[in-house]
């Protein structure tokens, strides 16, 4: 069962802030998916290992070889903000 | 016909040949995007200039002139990659996705970049943050999605062909929706670098094209081993084309039952049926079979899919490109007040719902169980393969519907019943047209293939479709 | 601390793995560059990007695994540990959950009971976050910058078991820790570089208490004396709290330097839930016995392996033996010596003494001396030979140690060979014997001690470089003789 306080957790550790509304009716839609999907509990998986990957493959290396990396100037064209070569963001502290 | 409605080997000969000249080509498809994208919309962004540009030069390969889009969810350098979200409107990747070096490198002309569902959630291309883009064979219904953009490009001939990417269906659902062909590979055929992730375990990128020809020659394109991406499979570069013959005879073909003995649309249902008639009477052995877990495919999908693209989807944060939300007293703040305005509803409603998924308190029941039941899924789709060569469905059970027809986030997730198994497996798969509805719309029908078994998908579709030939039929937009 | 209470440490010690590029893309792991200089796509985290795993970094992590008694697991992968942070591109940390490459193994260190093993909980490889600059102090800042530098440079993670007793204990495990992995090389360990970092978990109990305590995580010390004053004062802390009948609070504290103190990091304390699951990008490892076999044959001996074959083969104390195999480059330097020069004892004094005074002195590293081992056993070849006295010695050295010369051509250039011409000694000493009577009558008189003084004044006449010996000799001879 979703409740609202649920989802606000759940918001929460998405880092995506919601309306009271938003929060109510995200609750709904998405408690009645966990109900539609809750019906695989009854599948018997005893036995079955999960799949992780869908190709079985292991051990894909690179060796330890440096590159050039990307010119500044394009690592900061996206920059919302940026200073000194660097990207700037809201003071870290305080709410 | 002009020159635009051609397909991909077609427009080639005529280069070839010298009949016309990579201008000509061009200037067809962009005369075609001035006179129909107004209402098609298929595309977010289009490169006219580059494109010019780019004719302008020598072009030389498998692929030289011919104009392509790229669903924009594809990096591209120096033209904004948006996945039709306000999150990216304005972001220019800094590097090329792996697909898109390939297609450069045969010398492709890249018209834009097409509009999906934002993030490629969804399968309208309706939760596009820049507009909806519409179905050309009626523009009141939906081309399907998420890469409606590149299905509805190519289907209105504003694009010889296109790529998509196919998390659950998302090249094949839009290709079914407009008529058109959509190949789905095997995973790990394609490399991933550059696509712009929603789900790692399930996405890959393939072609939409207006025949089976084409699909083969686009796929002799972009597969390959690429040491960018790590679940890339070592395999020798395969020449799909090679396939291309029609050969029916022996073939085993399977139909899940749980699939036909479904209630959904009966005129779907009767065309596919109709279809694999004239398979079996080219020689096909039809048999029935049984998936049983098949039915658990959509939750499996969601759960898993959400899972992965919860945190896929974190590094939109607004620190190094994107949006940033303007009202921020910190960084936390900006974070949640970014990807707040930034994220469209259906975006968000994945988020939280595979933060759920991946959270304590649900990770063991619903993703790991998730894991195992696609395991089982996995061997039951292999065990048929044990035996058959192909399973045929539908690829979906309607045809296009209206825009704004379904409103309820659970009931559009069902439609994606028959494309889901496909990623789940990590087998590939193709839909071409099998016929129209008595609205006049598109059915597809949809081919499984054991996996790196592209080639007797594409022999077999490509004998279908000479079998059905629908191949020459075009929407008709009264727009020109 | 009282023997009311026992304190619990665990320590988690991030060390930067020593490869020429990062973890999961080719950028350079080199420190020190301008900011984000050193990134490209994927460790920027652009969308789209995918990682691909340096080699390099599971060979080291598997060395340093073996070198701490570790078992090696065969299957081990990476998971995504999810959180929001400016410093962390994805926003989710690539890492090693519940497989991790390496487990269960311990290092032995030294404490006044004698040897006593830390058990090591597992080693899991990882990617490094990028690097946050406030502008003004951290709680006052407006504004912060990010460089990205250092994301995605390789780490391994050390996690001690709960065995450490005290904060000295917990400094020896560092100290001894770090050692080893220095000599198998897979980090400089260099701490104001932060290659090597360490987070400290600690409670107290009553003695004879079953269950552990609740412990509070101590960050942000800098050096191994740090680590031991922020253990002593939060113990401390602790004792206090539970003898004036409060409860300690799970949280974690910042180690002030400036303030000696431990201070509470946050106020709110909230269970983090950090989602990890399997990366779907990153195919999991298979590390079979051949690989591990490669590897353990590649290891150097260890510290602790060394020290007690020098005392074994070269019968050196056990303080020489441990001063000599500090680091593998002193043993190395140590036993080019004593393979030329089989006095083990005496180039052991030279390198303890001398050495590693002016090593010291000139801040140098042993790689970067000029003086060869084959110089130093030359050196101590030629005091044997009565080339040079012990105490010419001391020169030739320093010259050797700063010019690189070898002992040979000093001792010519600066005309410092030892005079063992006995008639010419003989003469000197009767100088010595005529100018000093009052002396010679204290000898005759039985006061040997006073020998000393001529033997002075004979050296002194010859600038050191008469043959010790011989000249106390003749001035017994000749004072005889008077």
């Amino acid at each position: 069962m979703l409740e609202k306080k649920d989802i606000e957790r759940i918001a929460d550790l998405a880092s995506i802030k919601l309306s009271d509304s938003e929060a109510e009716k995200f609750a709904g839609q998405l408690d009645g998916i966990l109900q539609y999907v809750d019906k695989i509990k009854e599948v018997d998986t005893e036995d079955l290992k999960p799949t992780l990957y869908p190709v079985s493959l292991e051990n894909i290396f690179r060796e330890d070889e440096v590159r050039p990396s990307l010119d500044r100037e394009k690592v900061l064209t996206n920059a919302p903000e940026e200073k000194d070569g660097q990207f700037r963001v809201p003071r870290i502290m305080g709410e | 016909m002009e020159l635009c409605d051609l397909t991909i080997h077609e427009l080639r000969e005529k280069l070839e040949n010298k009949e016309v000249t990579a201008a000509d080509v061009l200037d067809s498809f962009l005369r075609r995007i001035e006179a129909v994208e107004e209402k098609v919309k298929a595309y977010v962004t289009i490169t006219a200039d580059e494109a010019r540009e780019r004719i302008s030069s020598d072009l030389q390969g498998s692929l030289a002139g011919i104009p392509l889009a790229l669903k924009d969810n594809i990096s591209t350098e120096g033209i904004r990659t948006t996945c039709s979200s306000k999150m990216l409107e304005n972001y220019i990747p800094p590097y090329n996705a792996t697909v898109v070096e390939k297609l450069n490198e045969e010398g492709a002309v890249i018209l834009g970049k097409t509009n999906l569902d934002e993030f490629a959630m969804g399968g309208t291309t309706g939760f596009s943050a820049f507009h909806e883009t519409r179905n050309p064979w009626n523009l009141e219904h939906v081309p399907g999605g998420s890469s409606g953009g590149s299905a509805a490009a190519v289907a209105a001939g504003e694009a010889a062909a296109a790529l998509g990417t196919d998390t659950g269906g998302s090249i094949r659902q839009p290709a079914a929706f407009c008529g058109l062909v959509g190949l789905k590979p095997t995973y790990g055929t394609v490399s991933r670098y550059g696509l712009l992730a929603y789900a790692n375990s399930l996405d890959q990128i393939g072609p939409i094209t207006r025949d089976v020809e084409d699909a083969a020659l686009l796929l002799n394109v972009i597969t390959g081993h690429d040491p960018k991406d790590s679940t890339s499979v070592q395999m020798e570069q395969a020449d799909y084309t090679a396939f291309l013959k029609e050969d029916l005879a022996g073939m085993r073909i399977a139909l899940p039952k749980e699939y036909y003995e479904l209630d959904y649309n009966p005129e779907v249902k009767e065309s596919v049926l109709a279809a694999v008639k004239k398979m079996e009477a080219e020689g096909a052995v039809v048999e029935e079979v049984s998936i049983p877990s098949i039915e658990h495919s959509v939750a499996v999908y969601y759960i898993l899919a959400t899972g992965e693209a919860s945190s896929n989807l974190a590094c939109y944060d607004g620190v190094r490109f994107g949006y940033r939300s303007k009202t921020a007293g910190n960084v936390a703040e900006m974070f949640r007040n970014t990807r707040s305005e930034a994220f469209g509803e259906e975006v968000k409603r994945r988020i939280l719902f595979g933060t759920y998924i991946l959270s304590a308190e649900a990770y063991e029941d619903y993703y790991v169980k998730a894991q195992k039941v696609r395991t089982l899924l996995i061997k039951e789709i292999e065990d048929v393969f044990k035996n058959y060569d192909l399973i045929v469905t539908p690829t979906t059970p309607e045809t296009a519907f209206k825009a704004g027809a379904i409103t309820d986030p659970l009931e559009s997730y069902k439609m994606d019943a028959f494309t889901v198994p496909v990623n789940l497996a990590g087998i590939p798969a193709i839909t071409i047209p099998c016929g129209f509805s008595s609205a006049n719309l598109p059915i597809g029908i949809q081919i499984m293939g054991p996996r790196f078994g592209e080639g007797k998908l594409i022999q077999a579709a490509y004998s279908l479709e000479k079998i059905l030939q629908l191949g020459n039929k075009r929407p008709e937009l009264e727009v020109r | 601390m009282s023997r009311k209470y026992e304190t619990i440490i665990g320590l988690e010690v991030h060390v930067q793995l020593a490869t020429e590029s990062k973890i999961f893309c080719n950028c350079s792991t080199d420190f020190g560059a301008e900011p984000n200089k050193h990134t490209c796509p994927v460790c920027l985290g652009l969308p789209g990007t995918l990682p691909v795993l340096n080699k390099k970094v599971v060979d080291y992590a598997i060395m340093a695994g073996l070198a701490l008694n570790c078992n090696i697991n065969s299957y081990s992968k990476f998971d995504r540990k999810n959180y929001f942070y400016p410093d962390l591109p994805k926003a989710y940390q690539i890492s090693q959950s519940d497989y991790p490459i390496c487990e269960n193994g311990y290092i032995e260190i030294d404490t006044e009971e004698g040897t006593k093993k830390i058990g090591i909980t597992r080693i899991h490889m990882e990617e490094d976050a990028g690097k946050l600059v406030h502008e003004g102090s951290i709680d006052q800042a407006t504004a912060s910058l990010v460089d990205y530098n250092r994301t995605g440079i390789p780490l391994i993670e050390i996690v001690s078991a709960p065995d450490i007793r005290t904060p000295s204990e917990a400094r020896a495990y560092l100290t001894q820790l770090k050692q080893i992995l220095q000599y198998i090389g897979v980090s400089d360990c260099n701490m104001e570089e932060g290659s090597l970092r360490c987070d400290a978990n600690v409670s107290i109990r009553p003695v004879g208490q079953k269950e552990f305590g609740t412990k509070t995580e101590l960050k942000n010390m800098n050096s191994f004396r740090a680590v031991e004053r922020a253990l002593e004062y939060e113990v401390e802390r602790q004792r206090k709290i539970l003898e004036e009948g409060g409860e300690i609070i799970q949280e974690t504290r910042t180690w002030d330097e400036s303030l000696n103190k431990t201070i509470s990091m946050r106020t709110k304390e909230e269970a983090a839930d950090y989602r990890y699951f399997p990366d779907p990008n990153l195919p999991p490892l298979n590390v079979d016995r051949d690989w591990v076999e490669r590897i353990k044959s590649s290891l150097p001996e260890l510290p602790r392996e060394k020290r007690e074959r020098f005392v074994r083969e070269y019968a050196l104390p056990e303080y020489d033996a441990g001063v000599l195999t500090d680091s593998r480059e002193l043993a190395d330097y140590f036993e080019a010596c004593v393979k030329e020069y089989s006095d083990a004892k005496a180039v052991s004094n030279w390198i303890m003494g001398d050495f590693l005074r002016l090593l010291k002195e000139e801040n140098l590293e042993i790689a970067e001396v000029k003086m060869t081992p084959a110089h130093l056993s030359g050196m101590l070849k030629l005091m044997d030979e009565g080339v040079i006295s012990s105490k010419i010695a001391k020169t030739v050295f320093e010259e050797m140690f700063k010019t690189g010369k070898a002992p040979e051509q000093i001792v010519e250039e600066k005309g410092l060979k030892q005079i063992s011409d006995a008639g010419q000694l003989e003469e000197i000493v009767l100088k010595v014997i005529e100018a000093n009577p009052s002396v010679v009558e204290d000898i005759k008189s039985g006061k040997d001690k006073a020998i000393g003084f001529l033997v002075g004044q004979v050296m002194k006449e010859t600038r050191g470089k008469a043959n010790p010996g011989m000249v106390n000799q003749i001035i017994r001879e000749k004072i005889e003789s008077l």
